[in-house]
């Protein structure tokens, strides 16, 4: 470089300088950028790891597997079986119309699921799988399978959904599961993945609603790795998640298919009970609906049809029917009678009608029953002597017996939807009419009528506890859950005297099994199997002076909402009582007519499925097993 | 070194000048064509196509380029400097005509079966021009004002064409590869900071004429997180991708940020980014470690040079070279914000890798001529 002349010499040396200052300038870059790339690749390197294991890996959330309900033998009551479903991802198809159209080639898509369908679209995000079409046959999976590639954004899925062994027997015990509704979800606080599930349900009636959280079991998860478009490239791991629990219900299915036969057609219900731990063995509705139509979604026509039913299949009528228990009354006010120091051999002469002041209480039988004493005042079931027994017993005590035997509360039952009833008094009429309590209305709660109502759950429970000895028990449904039985705490003797029950008990003995009770014609008569029972016709209009003078219009010929509910309660067997029943039937007529031989019919198949009885008085079985086949 | 002219007093002929030709540097720049190949290799799930084997034919293609254009006298190309340049000016006009629009921007001509990008070839043809015109000028007349028309008009011109196309990332690498020619040329350093000064005062104006994408690119850098689905999501998923490699990286054709698609246009301008994640920090800086050779080879060139076009030319190219693996090895690391600059010899795309090759010619040709005095000449216009 030595050559390099003059003036040139300068700008060369400049140029050098300044070419060396660049060079330095980029090493000084070169520096930053392996700085940067520790910082990256060593510093940060955790953070960023779990942000790209975040990226790639995506955790799918498995349905577990809904809890079976088993009757107390074991028998499936409610189990899942396999659902074969087709699922829209909005986001993978351009037009969701058009896919639609494709698809309800295969399958039927109506206008109301179409509806539903694009809400849904609507609500969730653009990634979530929809389901479109559910219960698909064999034959339109395979379809729904084969022409895939053709259905944009449409997947074939298999889940699990419920399977209702029995239809509209069940319906008022197990209720129903449906798909997850907005409000469900809101309910849940909004942070239950799970509910978010396509095809997902939650109980929503009945044991399915009480047990929810127990039948649900615990979600799994699988562990995807996928792509940036959410498309699932391999299963990384997989946590099957914790099945539902079993629920055990003390429900025997073959007496309550019996006591479902019995009563179908009609609008009625029906509990039968074990007296000595309230395990209810039957609980029976009727009409009732189809819970797995609820399941996979009740047709508009169909939902309507149930809506306008004048014998209301959605109302649970063994506990949400409330009714004057009529002279069925009479068993817990003999009882609180003789607490109260009536002697039950006092006799009280029935004429057929009742003066007190100036208003007459008549007896359903026109011309009286003559002398009576309680035994045969409830045999008979003589009105004017509960008229004259109430009055001289007092409301109080008449209120204080019947919410001691299990009348006008709710026992948290394990079917939700209970109500309460009526068990009236003089606060109670206070707080409720604003009025002070009458010494009619004591007479006519002595029989029943007036403001007093109960459901067939509580007179069951009554019944009960008139038979058992006089424990507190309390109803229950659900045996046993997840494998071991549900604690129960002994039921709690009441302050009654063995001897008051002993009147009532002997006076229902007298109802069924004496000539001339009034359930004389639906006792059973094969041995060791009697039931005792009563009567009681709940009258649902008014009867004028008018009628009754020329004669009262007798039930068959008023037109059906007009008529008397007919009601009958049991326990049997009388000599050592295991079971109560109790039946009611909307405008069935009188008690003895239409609810005693029905509840007669029920209990014997009852104590035919007994065990212990069995052994007494059935040891061939023969009898057992018609009424299971049956 | 062998200098033939010294001692024969004769003309260089081509088997002397395939003897002078620095083998070596065509070997460094197969090398890291090589490490893009194996990561075009990589994108592709293992296979050659679609990218790695054009990649390859494209880089054998450039290599024949550059041996060609650094077989050329020096002194040939000074002499078709303007000429080059008048040519190249005439075509980004021609873009902003008759240009096909492509990515928002119209940067491409239509040229029979080929696809021409002019920007490119002005990338060259400024550096040939301002490195002919600074070749006549002495330090002192380099300050004189008057003396700056010509070279500032040199590099308005094409940066005005290109800004309207628009692409503002050329626009920028033309700016600086300009000014760079102007500094090394000797202007004054008070030239410089009033026209930095100039340029600050100029910013706001500058950002109220941006497009909305443009404007956004830069808010996305200033805060990548600020729209982790939309614009931030480039920067983002790269940056994952590079600290998920770690030291080591996640292994060859092992990336999960790239495999899965988080990443973007890993081929082109993403490819460092797989590179990090897969080969780690070892693999980075392998690679910034060939292009810093790169680099201190072409800085020696321009120091050994004895003319002073030579030495201007290959300083433009070097800088250049710079410039393109600075910007974008330092986007995708969230340094800078994300302008479409792809890595040179490693980022798949036939153009640059061609107009690239071509530059490396003209560094190879100062290297070979080296020892060629010019002569100032009566004027810059000679």
């Amino acid at each position: 470089m030595g050559q390099i002349q003059g003036r040139d010499g300068s700008r060369y040396k400049t140029f050098s300088r300044r070419a060396m200052l660049l060079g330095g300038a980029q090493g000084l870059a070169f520096v930053v950028l392996a700085g940067r790339m520790y910082y990256l690749q060593v510093l940060k390197t955790d953070e960023y790891t779990m942000l790209a294991e975040e990226n790639r890996v995506n955790v799918r959330l498995l349905a577990p597997l809904r809890g079976n309900i088993v009757d107390r033998y074991g028998t499936p009551l409610a189990t899942n079986r396999q659902n074969y479903r087709a699922v829209l991802i909005p986001e993978q198809t351009p037009d969701i119309d058009a896919t639609l159209d494709k698809l309800s080639r295969i399958v039927a898509i109506s206008d109301y699921d179409r509806r539903k369908i694009m809400r849904d679209v609507k609500r969730l995000p653009r990634f979530f799988p929809i389901t479109v079409a559910e219960d698909l046959t064999w034959d339109q999976f395979a379809q729904v399978n084969i022409n895939e590639p053709d259905l944009a954004g449409v997947a074939p899925d298999v889940g699990e959904t419920r399977n209702y062994h029995y239809g509209a027997e069940l319906a008022h015990v197990i209720g129903y599961v449906s798909p997850v509704s907005e409000s469900d979800i809101d309910k849940a606080g909004g942070d239950e993945p799970l509910l978010r599930l396509p095809g997902f349900r939650t109980g929503k009636l009945g044991i399915e609603k009480k047990y929810d959280a127990e039948l649900r079991g615990v979600a799994g998860a699988s562990h995807v790795e996928v792509n940036a478009y959410g498309r699932v490239i391999r299963e990384l791991s997989k946590d099957p998640g914790k099945p539902g629990e079993e629920v055990v219900l003390t429900l025997d299915m073959a007496v309550q298919k019996a006591a479902w036969e019995r009563l179908e057609g009609q609008s009625a219900s029906a509990v039968v009970m074990d007296i000595r731990n309230g395990d209810v063995m039957a609980f029976v509705s009727t009409p009732a609906y189809d819970p797995s139509q609820f399941n996979m979604g009740y047709g508009e026509k169909a939902y309507k049809a149930l809506l306008n039913d004048p014998y209301l299949p959605l109302v649970n009528k063994a506990i949400a029917g409330l009714y004057p228990p009529g002279s069925t009354f009479k068993t817990v006010v003999a009882v609180g009678a003789v607490e109260a120091g009536v002697d039950p051999e006092q006799r009280v002469f029935c004429s057929g009608s009742y003066r007190l002041g100036n208003h007459d209480f008549h007896c359903w039988k026109k011309g009286g029953h003559g002398s009576m004493n309680m035994h045969d005042a409830i045999k008979h079931s003589c009105d004017v002597f509960f008229y004259d027994t109430a009055k001289r017993m007092g409301i109080d005590a008449i209120e204080a017996t019947a919410k001691k035997f299990g009348l006008g509360q709710a026992y948290d039952f394990d079917v939700p939807g209970e109500k309460m009833g009526v068990v009236p008094g003089r606060d109670w009429k206070l707080a409720t009419q604003g009025t002070s309590w009458q010494q009619g209305e004591t007479v006519i709660t002595g029989i029943g009528q007036g403001f007093v109502l109960t459901n067939p759950l509580q007179l069951a429970v009554m019944t009960s506890r008139l038979a058992n000895g006089g424990y507190a028990v309390k109803p229950r449904l659900v045996r046993a859950m997840g494998g071991s039985l549900v604690p129960q705490p002994k039921p709690l003797k009441m302050d009654v005297k063995d001897e008051s029950l002993a009147v009532a008990m002997g006076g229902m003995n007298g109802v069924s099994n004496e000539i001339g009770g009034t359930a004389y014609r639906s006792r059973i008569t094969e041995p060791g199997m009697a039931l005792a029972g009563k009567t009681g016709t709940a009258q649902v209009r008014r009867i004028s002076k008018a009628e009754r003078d020329s004669g009262v219009i007798r039930n068959e010929n008023l037109e059906w909402r007009q008529r008397d509910h007919a009601l009958f309660i049991a326990f049997a067997p009388v000599q050592a009582p295991r079971y109560a029943i109790s039946v009611v039937i909307e405008h069935g007529g009188s008690g003895s007519g239409a609810a005693a031989p029905v509840a007669r019919d029920i209990m014997r198949a009852m104590l035919l499925r007994d065990p212990e009885l069995q052994q007494a008085i059935d040891p061939s079985g023969a009898a057992a097993r018609k009424i299971k086949e049956s | 070194m062998l200098d033939l002219r010294r001692f024969t007093g004769r003309e260089m002929r081509i088997s002397d000048k395939l003897i002078e030709f620095n083998w070596g540097f065509l070997l460094l720049l197969a090398a890291i064509a090589s490490i893009g190949f194996a990561m075009l290799y990589s994108v592709a799930d293992g296979s050659f196509s679609p990218w790695a084997l054009r990649q390859m034919i494209r880089f054998a293609v450039g290599a024949g380029v550059l041996l060609v254009v650094a077989m050329i006298d020096l002194r040939l190309w000074m002499q078709l400097a303007y000429p080059i340049y008048g040519v190249a000016l005439a075509l980004v006009a021609a873009v902003d005509i008759f240009g096909v629009t492509g990515m928002g921007a119209q940067r491409w001509l239509d040229v029979g079966p080929i696809q021409l990008q002019p920007s490119e070839i002005m990338k060259i043809a400024l550096l040939l021009a301002l490195a002919r015109y600074f070749h006549g000028l002495t330090l002192e007349e380099v300050s004189r004002l008057r003396n700056l028309v010509i070279p500032l008009l040199i590099i308005i011109i094409p940066v005005g064409l290109v800004v309207k196309q628009p692409d503002l990332g050329t626009a920028i690498l033309l700016t600086a590869s300009g000014a760079v020619i102007f500094f090394a040329a000797g202007l004054r350093w008070r030239y410089f900071i009033i026209s930095g000064a100039a340029v600050l005062a100029a910013v706001p104006i500058v950002w109220s004429r941006l497009h909305d994408y443009q404007r956004n690119r830069v808010f996305t850098f200033l805060d990548p997180e600020r729209d982790p689905m939309g614009a931030g999501y480039h920067i983002l998923q790269s940056k994952i991708a590079l600290g998920s490699g770690g030291v080591f990286g996640k292994g060859f054709m092992q990336g999960t940020q790239s495999h899965l698609n988080f990443l973007p246009e890993k081929h082109t301008d993403f490819i460092f980014t797989m590179l990090g994640e897969e080969l780690g920090l070892v693999g980075g800086l392998l690679l910034l470690s060939l292009y810093f050779i790169v680099l201190m080879f072409s800085l020696n060139v321009s120091l050994d040079c004895r003319n002073q076009f030579g030495r201007l030319l290959s300083l433009g190219v070097s800088v250049t070279f710079f410039f393109y693996v600075f910007i974008n090895t330092a986007m995708v690391m969230g340094l800078l914000p994300v302008v479409g600059v792809p890595l040179p010899l490693v980022s798949y795309g036939g153009t640059s890798m061609l107009s690239l090759m071509f530059a490396f010619g003209l560094l190879m040709s100062v290297y070979i001529h080296r020892n060629q005095e010019i002569p100032r000449g009566p004027s810059a216009f000679w």
